[in-house]
Parts: structure tokens; C-alpha cells; sequence
């Protein structure tokens, strides 16, 4: 549980950072919140001999909302996305989502950036940021560009970010309606055994449009346009929630793990979507 | 007994003496942090040890290359195996009569395993040097099975391939340790092929560990100008690592001062002897200055001490009224790589006869074979006397598997099978003598709090609503009626490594009227400075707040053989109760003296001697005491001390009763616990807050172990579970609110009736959780299922039940 020898740097602005990411190639490494990376690190399956850690660049801080437009800076914690009134009213499901990860001690530390930058499966914001259709921005030596969440993972620990590049912020037009994130874990504190983010918006008592995306059931979290689709037209009936839990199911790939075999998994799944689309409808 | 006047009461509140709720006097240093740990002791020049341990479950070791490790700057030392054997230390002896590798000799046999120790400035550079090891394994066939292992050709513990005889008799296979029978195997076959009812059910008790806050360690130094070694660790039984250190290293015991500080937990798991404090007493020999040894958390669930891994197979015969009248019981006990058990010598399994539970069955037998595999040694039991929860569980499944076969209510056909209040001292079928007990009325108040047949009313209606398709949420409820058996033990059968286990105080009486005591055990966390201190404030009238207790340094505490098993107030109170009456009977001539009476006219009253028939003539303990150094005395020594050794006649049989109520979601599994009512008799109640402390530390734990908490190892022996992400460890969101009650019948036998209470609520409450989750399904058929009880297995029971439509 002892980290091998690293080096720690903690630049004052993004072009430090750039410049040491360049300089020490993949032997180096950005630390947000480090509740992913230390345990990492701790455990020695991740060895970073250069540390830059991020927390003295205030441009990566701040929620800024204009309108429906929000956009989160990388350094955001997820206690601060809890502790934000606005963002409530804006956008309630980045609260609800927050409030099932972990537990109030690493909310305090984890930031969203690191937990959407990471690539882990079991992070609950990439699933969120894939129903939202967020876009993630990242900065790199060559400038600035712009990912669409729904293409930004490409597999465990694997995303379109490359190494010298830092992301600086994710942000999302906040959707009208209805809406819910519903995760089954075995305890406060543990990765979703499977979990589901849906918005829902209404229109003459019938589903207008539906977003959903599932968590910890791939290797990536996984938007199911099908899903959504199966809802659209329809009352949200049980037939609806049917064919969309069914199409949700062609798309996801879990694994078996202590959580449960794969069976197990799929059954959850189900039941979970169905959960959060009838909540969602509930509140749309 | 007379009524107290107001005078006496008042006197008597103010000693805070047994039946006081008095606050833990150990809290002021632990809630701010002034602890003092192992981790905490820092000595000048002190080096720090880390191990290398196995990535394999098993392999032979073809080389190990510490060269690279030796030339890291601030590498003091690596050590294997081939170092220690010159001192005969490569192997040390269990406390089970089996030896065990202290570091690996020629091959590993479980994952996690002591490889080589490094031994390096700070904790930092030797964790980089154990990357540094190089070692060549090569691979061996795995077997994580115990039955599998009874038919292998392949052979785990090769040092003992050809023995035939082990420490406790015949061995039938080379991966088989011993076979424990208790009780008439014929007799008892002949009433089960005779009865009425047979059940018949395989109840595996899974693997698991007690995993404390703190973790293991040690600090050895060795002073070599005056040749004596210090040891600071964290022993649940200082005075038995002392002399084994001696046994051992040869260094003779008076030479040898081990000390455990504060132990952030115990549950089993600091009983045994453990290759880190070998090593770390050995590099200090050799290096000349203290060396610590601290684990992390992934060592200590990998390779310390696991709990249980019982497969045990029952058979229990009943009358078609529901008379229980015989059991048979067949264990498959996995015990890991080597026997490190801590059971009494005569006990191999524990225990595990206290099997027949609080019933009256009258013919019983018991076979234990133990096995060997590729898992990590220990099976200490985890807050549970030696088997005690193994054998609770089996009998508290088995009563519900026989209340299926006989369509009956189950704690209707518990009532009609207790062991009647007027049957105590109660001779078991497999060899104890409970000393007291009064379930029925136990039982009776326990299912009147909670409106047992309003909740199966309840449950009923449930069942019907589900049925309907209304709901999808099934209701358990789980009952368990438990005896425990604790306070080892009496020396005449119960011996650890041939220390019998008598415990032992002494106490000082100062001048003022303070007083020190010390004792042969040693708290992890029961507040013993609190409740002995009120033990002797009640015998012998200074208030407990004027009394240190002191346990732990085996220089200055008296011998004992430490705490587990519940056995500290069994036995250590006992001690403590039999010293203080010693003090008063001095202290009885003395103020008999200074009244210018006999001896036999002053009697007792609570913190003084009075004239009898004369209360205004008195003599308080404080003047007592001083008069005993300020004196002179006539026939009397001057000073106020006493020592106690107590062999305790005979175990104590604490006992209770639960119910839990519990809502199962069918579709995910999720479990969820609406109320859990605990009645504890332990007989006289020292302290109830501590008791009740006690109660919900160990339900949490019960709670863990039923529902999810487990060391799980993949077929090739690798742990799945070895990090808190995996392993359960319950958070107060997953705690429900316990409802504590109790009745007291006092132990006959022991000096203040009092029996113990530390592993009551563990013992009790795993079978009580187990058992709701098996009852929700009962009415669809089910009869049994596996622990843990977590979201996928739930979920599976039902699957196989063919809930899920
Ligand atoms: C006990 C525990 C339980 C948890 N449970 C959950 C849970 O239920 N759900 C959940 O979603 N998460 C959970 N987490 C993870 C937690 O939310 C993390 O903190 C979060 O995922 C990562 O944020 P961080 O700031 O800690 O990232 P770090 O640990 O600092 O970084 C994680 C990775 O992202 C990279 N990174 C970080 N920031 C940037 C950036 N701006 N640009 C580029 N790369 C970056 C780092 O290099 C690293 O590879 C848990 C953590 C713990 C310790």
C-alpha cells in the first residue's frame, strides 16, 4: 500500500501543465482529486514518476450556467455539484447522480474531470454525460478541441483524450423534463452493481424524446439510442418500458465479477431502467 | 434481600460499581486520537520490515535474487528462509500442534504467503526493495477444494507426506490433518434410521475474516548489552507469545518483556503466532536495533487469520410431534495450508459439540475431519469462542430445515425441544455441562416484543399479495435461539500449547485508598479498565474511580492466557472478584482491630465494616487501607495486597434470543432490515452500557458475515476479495437500529454469577439474519441456501425458485 518513488509538480497555470506532460511523456500524470489515482497508485498498478497535480489552476474551477447552457470546470468535486442551488434547478439529475457516488468523504475530494476523465466503467458521470450529450473539452499542445461524451470512451481506461492532453471542462445544454439516475450497489461506497441515467421530456402525454444511458455494465458506459428510441411516441407504458429495456439489453456487455455472473447482471439492469424510466416519466 | 437505606445507596452510586452504566474510562484517549498503538511506538535507530510475499497459491521456488533489493540504498537486510534455518526459525510450531513456514522453505502453499522479509530504514524504501526480490516459482496444481484435496494426488505439505499420526491422531489421506469424533456414532444412527422425521441439509459456513480496524504488527528490540528483548505487538495473549518467544529463540523468559499497547480490535484475529513477529524479533537480533513490522490492509485479509470455512452435513431426528431425539453431524472443516488454529489442545475443532444448541437431544454425534488446501492458515474462530458460531449456525439452520420436513411452526418447535429450566446443570449428549439457563422465558418475552404471530399474519398476507402479482417484495422473518459456551476454561481438559487456561489479578491497595490491578488479559476494545475497575468497587467499597487496571506488560501483570473466547470476565472477572474478596478478609481483621472487636463482629457494608448491631461503629475501606501501611498490627503484615489464579470450575453458557425482520426485494436481491430484536442473558450485567456496546458491535458483524463478507479465492487460488471494495465491511447506512433486551440468570459457578458477552450477538446473530433471508423463500419452497446472503445469491434463490416469471 506504498506508492512507488514519484516526483510531485503542481503548476500554477494549464501551460505548465501542458509543458510537463510533454516533457515527461507517459511517465507523467495529472492528479484531480486522486481518489482513483492514489489507490492506483497505492496498489502499483499505476506507476506515475512525475505527479502534476492540478489544484492550483483556477480556470479549471467553477460552474458557470447561462440559460440551460452549463458548463462544470474539470475541478468541480462532486460535493460542490451537490452544494450548487442552481444547478439544481438547472440540471437536478447531476445532484441525484452525486449524491449515489461513494460517500461524503471522497465526494469532498473527487472532481467530475477526473471521474469522466478516468475510463473507469464503474464512474457514474460518463454514463450521466452520455445521456446529457455532453461535450468534453480538452486542451492539448496543439490547442483546444471539443469531444462529444457519446464518442469520447473507447474502452476500460481508454478514451479519445491523449496523454499530453488535459481536460478542462465538460459542458451540456440541460434538458426540460423528466428525469433519473437509478443505481443498485451492494453498500454506501461501492461502484454501481448496475445503474441507469434517463431524461425524458413530454409532449402531449407522450414520451418526445428519451435519453438513457447504463453504467458499469460494459467496458464503457453505454448510451443505448435504441432504448430510447423504443420509448419515443409511446404513453411510457409497460409495453414501451419493455421493448426500451429490451434494446438496452442488446447494447450492454457486462462481465462477471464479486457483484454477480452475468445473468444477474442483465436481470438488475432491466429492472433498474425500468425503475428510472418510470421515475423519470413520473417527473417529466 | 434487605432494602438499602438512603445512605447506603448513596454510598453505594458513588463507588460506580457492577450494575452502573459508568462511561468507558478508555474513551477520553480514543475519541481524541491519544491512542497508543503499535504503529504508534517509534524507538531511536528503529528499522522498518516488509514482506515479499507469494503471487501464487501454489509453486515451488526455484531461486530467490535479493541482490538487487540488498544494493537499494537504505537496505539494511533481506531475509529467507535459508537465513532462519540455521537458527531453526525457517518453520515455527502453531498453537494447533502443527508447524507452519515462517518464511517460505522451497515452496509457497497459499497466495500472500512470507516469501523473504526486507528489512530497510523507513517503510518506504523497504516497500520498493520488495519489488526488487526476484523470485523463480514454478508452478504446482491448486486446490482450493477440501474435498478435492481428500482425493488428490497431489500433496500440499510435503514435510509431512508420510506421517500417519498428527498432533491429534490418525490422518487418512497426505491433505488430511485429523478427524475429531464427540458422542455414540451407532446410538445415534440407530435413532435416525428409527425416526419419525429425518432432515437432512449441508450447511457450508463460508469463509470469512475478523478483520479489525487496526492490523497486526510488532516493534522487536533487542537490547544486547543487557540481553533482554522487548516486544510490542498486537497479541490478544502477550503472556503465551512470551513463552513461546522463549520456546523458540531460546532467550529465557525472564529476559523477555512483551507488551501489547492499545489493540484497535482483536476478534480472533491477534491470537495467533504470526511470521512478522518472528521476523521482526529475528532482524532485530541480528541487526542490534529495533525493527517494526506493520501490515497493511490487503496482508492482513490475505494471509492473517481467517474465520470458519466449515462444510458441515446434518442429520436430525424428531418424533412427528416434533421431539427432537438424535443428531449426527459431519464437518469438512478447510483449515488452509498449515493448522493454525488456536483451539484448546483437546479440542481440535473447537467447540464445535456445543452443536446440540439449547435443545434436549439425546443422542448426538460429531465428526470433524480437517483438510488441507492452498488458503491461508488460521481459523481462530471470529468473535466466537473456538467454533462456538459454527455449531450455532449448523443447529439454528438445522431446526429450520426439520421445521419444514414437519410442516411446524419454527419457534413453536424450538419451544417444545428447550432444555427445561429445572433440567440445569444440563448434561449434553456430546459432553457439556451447561451450567444455567432459563430459555423458555427467554423465548417468550423475545416473540411477545416483537408480535411474532402478528408478523407471520403479516408475512402471510404478503405471501398472498405476491402471489397476486401486487408486490414484488418478499418478508423473512429470522429467529435465533443461541447457547453459547465461553470462559475457557477449567485446566483439568483445557490447555493451550499445555498452559492451561486459568487467567489471572493483583491487585495493590495504595495507602490513600487508590488502587492498582492488573490482569493476565489484555482489552481490544471491551472497555476492560472500565468494567474490572467496577468489579472490584463492588467487592471491595473504592470507588471505581479510584482503581487503575492495567493489563498487558507481561513484566509486571501476572500470567494469564489473554483475551478471546470470552473468557475475560469468565475468568479474568472471576480472578479480579476472588482477589478483591482476599483483600477483604484482610481487610476485615484490620478493621476489626482498629474497632477493638473480633473479627467476627464486624460485617460488611458496601465500602466499610460496621460493628454488627452497632452501624455508627465503622471502619471505611479508605481508613482501612490506611491504616494497613501505617499501622503496626498485631499478627498482621503490613500493606494491602492480593494475587488471584483462577481455574474456573466449569465453562459459563451465556444465551439469547433474536428475531429479525427482513423485506427482500425479488427482482434485485437487495435485502433490506426493518427490525432486529436482541435479548442477551449473560447472567449478572456489569456494566449494560458496555454490554449493549457489546450487543451492537457484534450484530454489525453478524450482520457483515451473513450478508455479503467473505474471502472468496478463484479456482486458482488467487483472493477475489482482498481490498474493502470486495470485502464487507458494513457502514452505519447498512446498520439497522437494534432493539437490545435481556433477562439474568447468573452463572452458579462463577464468584459474581457473571458469564461474558463479547460473541453472544455474533454467534446469535448470523443463524437470526441467515435464517430471515431463508424464511422469506420458505413458503416458495425453498429449504436452504448458502451464505452470504448478498444481492446475486439472493437473487439466484429466487431465479432457481422461478420468481422471475
Ligand atoms: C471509496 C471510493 C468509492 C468511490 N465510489 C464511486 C462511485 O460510486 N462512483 C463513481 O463514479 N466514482 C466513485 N469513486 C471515484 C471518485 O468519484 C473519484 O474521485 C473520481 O472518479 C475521480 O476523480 P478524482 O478527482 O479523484 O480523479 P483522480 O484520481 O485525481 O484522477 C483519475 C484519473 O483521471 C485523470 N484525470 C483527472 N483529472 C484530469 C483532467 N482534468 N484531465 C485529464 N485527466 C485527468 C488522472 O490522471 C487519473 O488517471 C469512488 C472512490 C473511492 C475512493
Amino acid at each position: 500500500m506504498i506508492p512507488a518513488p514519484f516526483d510531485y509538480h503542481r503548476p500554477s497555470d494549464l501551460k505548465g501543465v501542458l509543458a510537463l506532460l510533454q516533457e515527461h511523456g507517459d511517465e507523467a500524470r495529472v492528479i484531480a482529486g486522486g481518489h482513483s489515482l492514489i489507490p492506483m497508485m497505492k496498489l502499483r498498478m499505476a506507476e506515475v514518476p512525475h505527479l502534476i497535480d492540478l489544484q492550483s489552476i483556477d480556470s479549471l474551477k467553477g460552474i458557470s450556467i447561462a440559460g440551460t447552457k452549463v458548463t462544470i470546470g474539470a475541478l468541480v468535486t462532486q460535493h460542490d455539484i451537490i452544494d450548487h442551488p442552481e444547478l439544481g434547478r438547472v440540471a437536478p439529475i447531476l445532484k441525484e447522480t452525486s449524491l449515489q457516488i461513494a460517500d461524503p468523504q471522497v465526494r469532498y475530494m473527487g472532481t467530475v474531470g477526473g471521474n469522466v476523465a478516468n475510463g473507469d466503467p464503474g464512474n457514474d458521470m460518463p454514463g450521466l454525460m452520455q445521456c446529457l450529450d455532453a461535450t468534453i473539452h480538452l486542451i492539448g499542445p496543439n490547442g483546444t478541441r471539443e469531444v462529444a461524451a457519446r464518442d469520447y470512451y473507447e474502452a476500460a481506461y481508454m478514451t479519445a483524450r491523449d496523454d499530453g492532453e488535459v481536460l478542462t471542462a465538460i459542458s451540456f445544454d440541460a434538458p426540460a423534463g423528466g428525469y433519473a439516475y437509478e443505481k443498485q450497489k451492494r453498500k454506501i461506497g461501492d461502484y454501481a452493481t448496475a445503474a441507469a441515467a434517463v431524461t425524458i421530456q413530454k409532449a402531449g402525454g407522450k414520451v418526445a424524446s428519451a435519453s438513457i444511458a447504463m453504467t458499469n455494465l460494459s467496458d464503457t458506459p453505454v448510451w443505448s439510442e435504441a432504448a430510447g428510441a423504443a420509448l419515443e411516441g409511446t404513453t411510457c407504458d409497460a409495453a414501451a418500458i419493455k421493448a426500451a429495456v429490451a434494446a438496452m439489453l442488446d447494447d450492454i456487455d457486462p462481465t462477471e465479477d464479486n457483484r454477480g455472473p452475468v445473468a444477474f447482471k442483465r436481470h438488475v439492469a432491466g429492472i433498474i431502467l425500468t425503475r428510472a424510466i418510470t421515475r423519470a416519466w413520473d417527473r417529466a | 434481600m434487605k432494602d438499602l437505606t438512603d445512605d447506603q445507596k448513596e454510598r453505594s452510586a458513588n463507588l460506580k460499581g457492577m450494575g452502573c452504566s459508568r462511561k468507558r474510562v478508555e474513551d477520553a484517549r480514543f475519541t481524541q486520537g491519544k491512542g497508543n498503538y503499535v504503529d504508534d511506538i517509534k524507538l531511536p535507530g528503529m528499522l522498518h520490515g516488509d514482506f515479499v510475499r507469494s503471487p501464487y497459491a501454489h509453486a515451488r521456488i526455484k531461486s530467490i535474487d535479493v541482490s538487487k533489493a540488498m544494493a537499494l540504498d537504505g537496505v539494511v537486510a533481506v531475509l529467507t528462509a535459508a537465513d532462519l534455518a540455521p537458527l531453526s526459525l525457517h518453520w515455527m510450531p502453531t498453537l494447533a500442534g502443527d508447524k507452519q513456514m515462517v518464511l517460505a522453505d522451497g515452496k509457497v502453499l497459499f497466495q500472500g504467503q512470507e516469501v523473504a522479509f526486507v528489512v530497510a530504514k523507513n517503510r518506504f524504501i523497504a516497500a520498493d526493495a520488495v519489488e526488487l526480490v526476484e523470485v523463480d516459482y514454478e508452478e504446482l496444481p491448486v486446490i482450493v477444494d477440501p474435498f478435492e484435496a481428500l482425493q488428490s494426488d497431489v500433496v500440499l505439505r510435503e514435510d509431512i507426506a508420510d506421517k500417519k499420526e498428527g498432533a491429534h491422531g490418525p490422518r487418512k489421506h497426505h491433505n488430511h490433518i485429523f478427524t475429531w469424533e464427540v458422542g455414540q456414532e451407532a446410538e445415534t444412527n440407530d435413532v435416525i434410521s428409527n425416526a419419525d422425521v429425518v432432515a437432512t441439509e449441508t450447511v457450508y459456513y463460508h469463509r470469512t475474516h475478523p478483520c479489525p480496524l487496526e492490523t497486526c504488527g510488532s516493534v522487536a528490540s533487542m537490547d544486547k548489552v543487557n540481553g533482554k528483548l522487548t516486544v510490542w505487538g498486537t497479541f490478544q495473549a502477550p503472556h503465551v507469545v512470551r513463552t513461546v518467544a522463549s520456546l523458540l529463540s531460546g532467550i529465557e523468559e525472564h529476559n523477555i518483556r512483551v507488551i501489547s499497547p492499545d489493540i484497535g480490535g482483536g476478534f480472533g484475529n491477534k491470537v495467533g503466532v504470526y511470521p512478522g513477529y518472528v521476523c521482526s524479533i529475528v532482524a532485530s537480533i541480528v541487526t542490534g536495533v529495533p525493527v517494526k513490522w506493520i501490515e497493511d490492509r490487503m496482508e492482513n485479509l490475505m494471509s492473517t487469520s481467517f474465520a470458519r470455512d466449515y462444510w458441515m452435513t446434518g442429520k436430525i431426528a424428531a418424533t412427528k410431534e416434533g421431539k427432537i431425539t438424535g443428531l449426527h453431524c459431519h464437518v469438512t472443516a478447510d483449515h488452509g495450508a498449515f493448522d493454525a488454529c488456536a483451539d484448546p489442545t483437546k479440542f481440535p475443532a473447537g467447540f464445535m459439540n456445543i452443536c446440540t444448541g439449547s435443545y434436549d437431544i439425546p443422542t448426538a454425534y460429531l465428526a470433524v475431519d480437517g483438510v488441507y488446501t492452498n488458503k491461508a492458515p488460521g481459523g481462530v474462530a471470529y468473535r466466537c469462542s473456538f467454533r462456538v458460531t459454527e455449531a450455532v449456525y449448523f443447529i439454528e439452520r438445522m431446526i429450520e430445515v426439520l421445521a419444514i420436513e414437519l410442516n411446524m411452526d419454527a419457534a413453536e418447535l424450538r419451544r417444545i425441544n428447550f432444555i427445561k429450566k429445572e433440567q440445569f446443570p444440563y448434561q449434553s449428549a456430546l459432553g457439556w455441562e451447561y451450567d444455567s439457563g432459563d430459555y423458555h422465558t427467554a423465548w417468550d418475552k423475545a416473540l411477545k416484543a416483537v408480535d411474532y404471530e402478528g408478523l407471520r399474519k403479516e408475512q402471510a398476507d404478503r405471501i398472498e399479495a405476491f402471489k397476486r402479482g401486487e408486490t414484488r417484495s418478499l418478508m423473512g422473518i429470522g429467529l435465533s435461539f443461541f447457547t453459547e459456551i465461553v470462559g475457557a476454561g477449567p485446566v483439568k481438559n483445557c490447555d493451550i500449547l499445555g498452559m492451561g487456561m486459568f487467567d489471572s489479578c493483583e491487585i495493590r491497595i495504595h495507602p490513600t485508598g487508590s488502587a492498582i490491578a492488573r490482569l493476565g488479559t489484555i482489552s481490544q476494545g471491551q472497555g476492560h479498565a472500565t468494567t474490572f475497575a467496577q468489579i472490584l468497587a463492588s467487592e471491595i467499597g473504592l470507588p471505581a474511580d479510584s482503581i487503575t487496571i492495567e493489563e498487558g506488560d507481561t513484566d509486571t501483570a501476572p500470567y494469564g492466557l489473554g483475551t478471546y473466547g470470552s473468557r475475560s470476565t469468565p475468568v479474568a472477572g472471576a480472578a479480579t472478584a476472588m482477589a478483591g474478596r482476599k483483600i477483604r478478609a484482610k481487610a476485615q481483621m484490620i478493621a476489626a482491630y482498629l474497632l477493638e472487636v473480633h473479627d467476627n463482629d464486624v460485617e460488611w457494608d458496601i465500602d466499610r465494616f460496621v460493628v454488627k448491631g452497632a452501624p455508627e461503629r465503622f471502619k471505611t475501606m479508605k481508613e482501612i487501607a490506611y491504616a494497613a501501611y501505617n499501622q503496626a498490627i498485631p499478627g498482621v503484615e503490613p500493606g494491602l495486597e492480593a494475587v488471584s489464579y483462577y481455574d474456573p470450575p466449569n465453562m459459563t453458557y451465556p444465551f439469547g434470543a433474536y428475531v429479525c425482520v427482513m423485506d427482500i426485494d425479488v427482482d434485485t436481491g437487495v435485502q433490506t432490515i426493518r427490525k432486529f430484536y436482541a435479548l442477551d442473558d449473560c447472567g449478572t450485567r456489569i456494566n449494560p452500557m458496555i454490554i449493549e456496546g457489546q450487543v451492537h458491535g457484534g450484530l454489525t458483524e453478524a450482520l457483515a458475515v451473513a450478508l455479503g463478507q467473505e474471502i472468496a479465492y478463484d479456482k486458482m487460488g488467487n483472493v477475489k476479495t482482498g481490498t474493502f471494495m470486495d470485502f464487507f465491511l458494513p457502514t452505519a447506512w447498512e446498520v439497522p437500529n437494534y432493539i437490545t433486551d435481556h433477562t439474568v440468570t447468573p452463572s452458579p459457578h462463577h464468584p459474581i454469577g457473571a458469564k461474558g458477552v463479547g460473541e453472544s450477538p455474533h454467534v446469535g446473530g448470523v443463524p437470526c439474519f441467515s435464517n430471515a433471508v431463508n424464511d422469506a423463500f420458505r413458503a416458495f419452497g425453498l429449504r436452504h441456501t448458502h451464505m452470504p446472503h448478498d444481492h446475486w445469491r439472493i437473487w439466484q434463490t429466487a431465479n432457481k425458485l422461478g420468481l422471475h416469471g
